[in-house]
């Protein structure tokens, strides 16, 4: 098992440098000058080239490729401002090292993630399972129905509406917004409360539809057919046996999802105002902040390397045949 | 006489399908004696695995019916409860399947899957169970039972697997193996390995076994009773020497001459039976068999296209044998008076 984590965590760190590399060079491939749009409306040609300097611009595109990997283990200047290690960047809108940005706004979105994936997670199993097990029966027929309206349905119009309802008319829920975990426990979960449920209904569909699918196949498979053979019972046919073979597929699709999420829930974050990584690149798009985007890319691209890498151990706990 | 440890009766097993009602067993009767193994043959959709499956409720019950009957020892099991028929599987009778790697479960040990139903049916404790579970494997033939108990499935071979399989439906000392085409998935030379294993087993355990496969030549080796089945019904019953030294029903000499034999000229083509097996939704009238049948009396209004063939024994044939066949050639007047198997009581 050990091995096994530390080959993929090896694995996970060669990826991470093709990303950052290719990400790097797409930085150059951009239009925009980020000297000029840090300078500002009124540029002489001395700040631009000082600007230039001091952000390291004026070097060749291999040097800069250097400059930013030593950066990253020892850290580096900018003109006055230092960017102490492990530096990714320096955000020429924000005046402020980039990391210092992405790990001010990751809680929000790992809070809006962890907490939605509990109950998308536990609901959509749940309801699937269900489904599988009264599988043609009305249950099963209903619980469908509104999952697949469920997955149809986006975040901004049902959060949207869901605010106007829970929030500003029926007031059984707090309005949405982000505080710290470890400064208001209580306003975090309020807070987040119904971000969370938007966010968990749309995703819960998938996931119920997606284990009931799983799961009637994992009912039709020999080994099910074999354990009902030895005369166990139903609910240790379903809860001991069958599950296991109905849990990969889950399992993968959500290892996908939280390395999306996490890289920042965009529309969630955008709809109910939550300072996360996803609203962070948004705007970082919309003010040409090109390390941020690097920033945010090397983020989104570290979250879903890490939850792959999760994912596998997850499932060599699931299945022994992955442990050889 | 004392009565058959099986005795099923009429059994019928019809599938509602997109299509219509498949009739997949159709009247078969057929007795199993302690201690004795019973062959079942036939092609592919003749039936013969889904009467196995039936007779401990292993079907999905929402598509499908089953009418008739089959009593084990004094249960009736048509019809009966699941908690009667979950108490019976895996205790009083077990099954073997055909792919060992896909019949066991790739989550759990082999160990801990042979201990799962030991506990189930006796109660046992854990040290106990794990106990039985290492001699089961010890007497099925896997060296080093301890070590090997609390290995994957995935990491045994095909043969060991099997072996496996059989421990464990073994485990409970069941009074009918159920062994459903037990050697298909496995190599020329450790399928004679299993078939010794199984018979050495019922020496000693005293299970009567039903062996269903498409193998004459399994047959042969290890069954003392066979039943031949076609397009869900049985064609021909008897014991295993004379149906296959002296077959009554053209379908079993077509079968019984489509089997290559070493001392046939190397030239000699292949004789397969002709044609293929009927659609079930749609069976042909009369005996199902007579679109296929080289014998088969021509005509409109010929008892081969127009009456079902009862399975009926000429005793002056069979010397009383129980030897039968369901074959109007067979029965034709002047044999012997037949008698209808169907009759038999329990």
């Amino acid at each position: 098992m050990f091995r096994f984590l530390v080959q993929r965590l090896l694995g996970a760190a060669l990826i991470l440098f093709v990303v950052f590399t290719v990400t790097f060079f797409l930085f150059f491939a951009m239009p925009d000058d980020p000297a000029r749009l840090s300078c500002g409306k009124t540029c002489t040609p001395e700040t631009l080239a000082l600007i230039r300097r001091d952000l390291g611009l004026d070097a060749s595109v291999p040097m800069q490729y250097w400059h930013y990997i030593v950066g990253v283990f020892a850290g580096r200047d900018f003109g006055s401002s230092h960017c102490s290690a492990p530096c990714l960047g320096y955000s020429f809108v924000n005046h402020e090292p980039v990391l210092d940005t992405l790990l001010d706004r990751f809680p929000a979105t790992l809070s809006l993630a962890l907490g939605a994936s509990v109950i998308f997670l536990g609901g959509g199993i749940m309801i699937g399972m269900l489904a599988a097990l009264r599988r043609g029966t009305w249950l099963d027929k209903s619980t469908m129905a509104f999952s697949l309206i469920g997955a149809s349905v986006t975040i901004q119009f049902l959060g949207v509406i869901a605010r106007y309802v829970l929030v500003d008319e029926l007031r059984w829920l707090p309005k949405p917004e982000y505080l710290p975990f470890t400064d208001d426990p209580g306003g975090w979960t309020g807070g987040l409360l119904l971000p969370w449920l938007t966010l968990a209904c749309v995703q819960a569909a998938v996931y119920a539809r997606l284990t009931r699918a799983s799961m009637i196949d994992a009912l039709g498979e020999d080994h099910v057919r074999t354990v009902r053979a030895k005369g166990l019972t139903s609910r240790q046919v379903y809860f001991k046996h069958a599950w296991r073979g109905a849990i990969t597929p889950v399992v993968t699709v959500y290892g996908i999802e939280l390395g999306v999420l996490l890289g920042g829930a965009v529309v969630t974050e955008t709809t109910f105002n939550i300072p996360g990584i996803g609203k962070l690149a948004v705007n970082a798009v919309a003010n040409s902040d090109l390390p941020m985007i690097t920033g945010v890319v090397l983020i989104a691209a570290t979250a879903m390397v890490l939850a792959n890498v999760a994912v596998d151990a997850v499932y060599a706990v699931i299945d022994p045949r992955v442990r050889v | 006489m004392t009565p058959p440890l099986l005795a099923v009766r009429d059994l019928r097993v019809r599938f509602a399908t997109e299509g219509g009602v498949v009739k997949a067993v159709d009247g078969v009767s057929f007795d199993v004696e302690r201690g004795r193994t019973l062959g079942i043959v036939g092609e592919s959709g003749s039936g013969k695995s889904v009467t196995n499956l039936t007779l401990l409720g292993l079907h999905n019950p929402a598509r499908t019916t089953i009418e008739g009957s089959a009593v084990l020892d004094g249960t009736e099991l048509v019809g009966a409860p699941e908690r009667t028929l979950r108490d019976l599987r895996g205790q009083r009778v077990s099954m073997v399947f055909q792919d060992p790697l896909t019949a066991l479960s790739p989550y759990f040990t082999v160990g801990a899957q042979i201990v799962e139903t030991y506990r189930r049916h006796t109660g046992a404790g854990r040290r106990e169970a794990k106990a039985r579970a290492v001699e089961m494997l010890d007497r099925v033939g896997i060296p080093q039972p301890e070590r090997r108990a609390r290995e994957y499935p995935h990491q045994f071979s095909g043969g060991m697997r099997q072996r496996a399989m059989i421990a464990m439906a073994l485990v409970c000392d069941p009074d009918l193996l159920i062994a459903d085409e037990p050697t298909t998935a496995l190599d020329v030379t450790v399928q004679a390995q299993i078939l010794d294993l199984l018979a050495e087993l019922q020496e000693q355990l005293g299970t009567a076994i039903i062996l269903v496969t498409h193998d004459l030549g399994v047959v042969a080796d290890v069954a003392d009773d066979v039943l031949v089945m076609y397009a869900g019904r049985a064609v021909e019953f008897g014991p295993v020497a004379e149906v296959l030294d002296t077959p009554r029903h053209p379908y079993t000499r077509g079968l019984l001459a489509s089997v290559p034999r070493l001392s046939d000229a190397l030239d000699r083509p292949l004789q397969p039976v002709p044609g293929s097996p009927p659609s079930l939704l749609d069976p042909p009238s009369g005996c199902a068999f007579h679109p296929r049948c080289a014998h088969a009396v021509d005509g409109p209004e010929a008892p081969c296209r127009t009456v079902l063939p009862l399975l009926t024994r000429a005793q002056a044939a069979s010397g009383g044998s129980g030897h039968a066949a369901a074959c109007h050639l067979e029965a034709a007047p002047g044999t012997a008076a037949p008698t209808d198997l169907q009759g038999a009581t329990p």
